[in-house]
C-alpha cells in the first residue's frame, strides 16, 4: 500500500497526448512533400533531408547542453525540420535548409525556451531569416522537371509582380503544382488531402484557414484587378504559399490565438496583410509575413478575445 | 428527438460503466467497528451528543447541531461508543470522528418516525427530512432540507439520473430496482415544492433503464413526470448543465439554480427521502459503487456510513492487481485517498481502485496552447490562461479568468494533450481570488 499515488482530480486522462498529435501533423505533410519531392526532383528531397536532420541535431544538443530532457521524439522539430524545407524553393544548395533550419530550432524555439514557449512559427522566422541573409538563393526558381527546356523560372506571383513575359500557368496547374515555386506549396491538392485530415481529428480548426483564405479572396476580387471588383481572386488563391501558410503555419497551436473568435481576428488579419503585401510590398509573396506579424499580435489578440463564461450576466452578482 | 439537447462544451471519457452496470444491489454486512466523521455534509459540523462508553443502537442520533445549514449523524450500527478522536476523513485529511464497536447485542432498529406520510404537511416532511440527517448524496453533501427551502419559488423539478461519471453505477442500479420508491420519495418532494414541471434527466446510453422509468411511470399513473433522455457526455449531470439542457435556463454565474426556479436532485437522495418519511429510517447507510480493475469483486453495494475501506477491500476478496489510485468517488471529480482506514461518508457514491493502465500516468509538459481546454469547458471559461498564468505565480492575471465559476469537473486536465493539472491551478487560482 505504500505505492499509492495522491493527486488532484480528474484521475483519468484522454489518449491524445501532445506526441500524438505533432505525430499526425507530420503525417499530414506528408502528401506535399512526395508532391513536391514528384515535381522538383531528387534536389528537393535533398532540402528535406537537410533541413530536417538539422532540426532534429539542433535541438538534441540545444537541449543537452541545457541540460533538459531530450524531446526530439515528440515530433514538433520534426514538423518545424519540414515545415522549413517546404517554404524553400527546390534549387537551393545544401547549406540553406541546414542554416535556416538551426536557427528556426535554436534561436527562434529554444532561446524563448523551447516548445510552448517560442512566440513566432520557428518554420517560418527560419525562412524570413534565410530571405533576408541570402536573397540570391531565395529566389532562384527551378520548373518542375518535365520543364526541360527551361532553367530557370518563376513563381506564378513573381511573373505577374515583376511583369516578365512568361506564359501564367491554367488553374489546374496551380492546382495540381505545375508551377515554379517552393517545395510544399505547390501542390494544393496534397496540401488539402494532408488537411483534411487534421480537421476531421479535430486537431486544426477551420476558422483560422477560411478567414485567411476567405479574406484573401475577396480582397484580391475587389482590388488586384485594373478596375475595381475585376481582380483574379481564384489565381491569387491557387498561386504562391496560402493554402500551406493556411492550413499548416497559422493554425500551429504555439503562436496563434487560443479561444474561436481569436482565431477568426487571427486569420483576418493574415489575410489583410498577405493582400497588402502582394499590392504594395516589394516582395511577390507575402503570406509567411503576414503569419509571423501576426504572431506578434497573439498576445493582444488573446487579452481582448476572453470567451464569455457561461451564465454570464451585466450585472456581476444576481444575488 | 434527433438533436438531443445539451450545454456547451464537454467530454467523451470511456465510461467504464459495464464493469458494474449489471450487477444487481448488494448488501455489505455490518462491520465490527464503524467511524463516523462529525463532517459529512456542507456546513457546520455536528457536534457529538454522546459519550464514550455509551451504548447507542442502530439509527440512535449520535451527533447534531443547531446550525440551520448542518445535518444531524445517526449511529449506522448498534454497540458502544469506544471513543471520539481524529480520525482520516476522505476529504477534509482528518477530522473529529466517533467510533463505534459492535458488543454483539443487537436491539432493534426502532423508526424516528411513524406518521402515515399522506397526512404529513410540506412543514412536517421538511422536518423529518432534516432529522433523518439527508444531504444531497452526488458527491457535494449539501444538505437537503435547505434545497427544499428555497428563498425563490421553484417551478421546475429535475431528478438527476445522468450519472455522468465514469465508472459510477450505484444511482443507475438503484433507478432500475427500485423505481417505485424512488418516485415515492420524489412525490414527498413534489409535495414540498410543489412545481409546475418535473423531469427526470437521464443520459441516452442507458437503454434499458430509460424503459424501465417509463413503464414504471405509466403504471403509477404519473403523468406529471416527465423523462428527458439527454447526450451522454460529461459532465451532464452538473447542475448547471443539467437545468441548460434540459429548461434552456442559464444559471447566472455566481448563483444557484433557485435563481431560475429549478432545484435538481440526486438519485440517491430522493431514495433517501422516501426511506425517511416511509419507513422512518435515517441515513445511515447508502449504495456505492465499487469498480476497477485492481479489486476482485466489483458491484453496486448498500454499505454502512463509516464502514472502513479496509473491510470493504476484505469483502470484495482483496486485490487481482496492485492498485495505483484509490478514490472516493468517480475518476473526474473523486478524491485520492492515501490509506485504508477511511470511512465511507454521506458524500461517497463510490470507491475505485484503479491500476497503471486505466490511469495513463504521464508527466506534465509546457502549456502548447492548443485551446482544447477551453472547448470543452462546460463553464465556458479559459483553463489554459490561467494555468499560463498561476505557473508564474501571476494570481491576480489568473483572477480576470473568472477562476470561481469552475465546477472543477476536470474536462479540462482530462483532455489537455501536455497532460497539464490545470483544475489543480484553478483550485489555487480560486483562493487567491476570495
Amino acid at each position: 500500500m505504500n505505492s499509492l499515488i495522491v493527486s488532484v482530480s480528474p484521475h483519468i486522462k484522454t489518449k491524445d497526448s501532445c506526441k500524438r498529435i505533432m505525430w499526425s501533423v507530420v503525417l499530414a505533410l506528408i502528401p506535399t512533400g512526395c508532391a513536391g519531392v514528384f515535381i522538383f526532383g531528387l534536389s528537393a528531397l535533398k532540402v528535406i533531408i537537410v533541413s530536417l536532420i538539422t532540426a532534429l541535431l539542433t535541438e538534441a544538443i540545444i537541449q543537452k547542453l541545457r541540460h533538459k530532457k531530450t524531446t526530439i521524439s515528440d515530433g514538433s522539430c520534426f514538423i518545424t525540420g519540414l515545415l522549413l524545407a517546404y517554404n524553400l524553393p527546390p534549387s537551393v544548395p545544401w547549406w540553406i535548409p541546414a542554416l535556416g533550419s538551426f536557427f528556426a530550432i535554436a534561436i527562434v524555439k529554444h532561446s524563448f525556451g523551447g516548445l510552448g514557449h517560442n512566440i513566432f512559427n520557428p518554420a517560418l522566422a527560419g525562412r524570413a531569416f534565410l530571405v533576408a541573409s541570402s536573397p540570391r538563393f531565395m529566389t532562384n526558381w527551378t520548373p518542375p522537371r518535365w520543364q526541360i527546356d527551361t532553367l530557370t523560372t518563376a513563381t506564378p506571383l513573381g511573373i505577374i509582380k515583376e511583369k516578365i513575359s512568361h506564359p501564367l500557368p491554367s488553374y489546374l496547374q496551380l492546382f495540381l503544382g505545375d508551377r515554379g515555386g517552393c517545395i510544399g506549396e505547390v501542390c494544393i491538392l496534397a496540401i488539402i488531402c494532408g488537411a483534411l485530415f487534421l480537421l476531421c481529428k479535430g486537431y486544426i480548426h477551420w476558422y483560422t484557414p477560411f478567414t485567411f483564405i476567405f479574406t484573401l479572396g475577396i480582397l484580391s476580387w475587389m482590388f488586384m484587378g485594373n478596375t475595381l471588383f475585376k481582380g483574379n481572386w481564384l489565381f491569387h488563391l491557387l498561386s504562391g504559399g496560402l493554402f500551406l501558410g493556411a492550413f499548416f503555419m497559422a493554425t500551429d497551436y504555439v503562436t496563434t490565438p487560443l479561444t474561436r473568435r481569436g482565431q477568426i481576428i487571427f486569420g483576418f488579419g493574415c489575410g489583410i496583410l498577405t493582400f497588402l503585401i502582394r499590392k504594395f510590398g516589394g516582395y511577390p509573396e507575402g503570406v509567411s509575413y503576414s503569419i509571423l506579424i501576426m504572431n506578434a499580435f497573439t498576445p493582444l489578440i488573446d487579452r481582448y478575445t476572453k470567451t464569455k463564461k457561461f451564465g454570464y450576466t451585466k450585472t456581476p452578482n444576481p444575488k | 428527438m434527433f438533436f438531443k439537447k445539451t450545454f456547451p462544451g464537454g467530454i467523451h471519457p470511456p465510461t467504464y460503466k459495464n464493469l458494474t452496470q449489471n450487477y444487481p444491489l448488494e448488501e455489505i454486512p455490518s462491520p465490527q467497528k464503524v467511524v463516523l466523521p462529525l463532517i459529512q455534509h456542507s456546513g457546520s459540523p455536528a457536534e457529538p451528543l454522546v459519550k464514550p462508553e455509551e451504548v447507542v443502537s442502530m439509527g440512535q442520533k449520535i451527533a447534531s447541531s443547531d446550525k440551520y445549514i448542518s445535518a444531524p449523524i445517526h449511529a449506522s450500527i448498534s454497540g458502544k461508543v469506544s471513543k471520539i478522536d481524529y480520525f482520516n476523513h476522505p476529504i477534509l485529511g482528518k477530522s473529529l470522528a466517533i467510533f463505534i464497536e459492535d458488543t454483539g447485542v443487537h436491539p432493534d432498529f426502532i423508526p424516528f418516525t411513524k406518521e402515515n406520510p399522506e397526512n404529513l404537511s410540506p412543514p412536517e416532511l421538511k422536518k423529518i427530512i432534516q432529522e433523518a440527517g439527508i444531504v444531497g448524496l452526488g458527491g457535494a453533501g449539501f444538505p437537503t432540507h435547505v434545497k427544499l427551502s428555497s428563498p425563490k419559488p421553484i417551478d421546475t423539478l429535475i431528478l438527476n439520473a445522468a450519472e455522468c461519471e465514469p465508472y459510477l453505477t450505484c444511482d443507475e442500479r438503484l433507478l432500475q430496482e427500485k423505481p417505485i420508491e424512488v418516485f415515492k420519495g420524489l412525490e414527498i418532494i413534489i409535495k414540498i415544492i410543489s412545481p409546475k414541471s418535473v423531469f427526470i434527466g437521464i443520459e441516452d446510453n442507458k437503454k434499458e433503464l430509460i424503459k424501465t422509468i417509463e413503464e414504471n411511470l405509466h403504471k403509477l399513473g404519473l403523468n406529471k413526470i416527465k423523462t428527458f433522455i439527454l447526450k451522454t457526455k460529461y459532465p451532464q449531470g452538473g447542475e448547471k448543465q443539467l437545468i441548460k439542457a434540459i429548461t434552456g435556463r442559464i444559471v447566472p454565474s455566481g448563483g444557484l439554480p433557485f435563481d431560475v426556479g429549478t432545484l435538481v436532485h440526486n438519485v440517491g437522495t430522493v431514495f433517501a427521502v422516501y426511506e425517511a418519511v416511509y419507513l422512518g429510517k435515517p441515513l445511515y447507510e447508502r449504495i456505492i459503487t465499487i469498480s476497477g480493475k485492481a479489486i476482485k469483486k466489483r458491484g453496486n453495494f448498500k454499505v454502512k456510513m463509516g464502514t472502513l475501506l479496509s473491510d470493504i477491500v476484505e469483502y470484495c476478496g482483496g486485490f487481482i492487481k496492485e492498485p495505483k489510485k484509490i478514490i472516493f468517488g468517480g475518476p473526474m471529480m473523486g478524491i485520492a485517498q492515501w490509506s485504508l482506514d477511511t470511512p465511507i461518508i454521506k458524500g461517497t457514491s463510490g470507491v475505485l481502485f484503479l491500476t497503471d493502465e486505466e490511469l495513463n500516468l504521464e508527466n506534465s509538459t509546457a502549456c502548447i496552447r492548443c485551446g482544447k481546454c477551453i472547448e470543452v469547458c462546460p463553464m465556458q471559461i479559459m483553463p489554459a490562461s490561467i494555468g499560463l498564468a498561476g505557473e508564474y505565480n501571476k494570481w491576480n492575471i489568473a483572477k480576470e479568468y473568472s477562476p470561481l465559476d469552475c465546477i472543477e469537473c476536470g474536462a479540462c486536465s482530462y483532455i489537455c494533450p501536455t497532460r497539464r493539472d490545470l483544475v489543480q491551478f484553478i483550485k489555487l487560482a480560486k483562493q487567491f481570488t476570495r
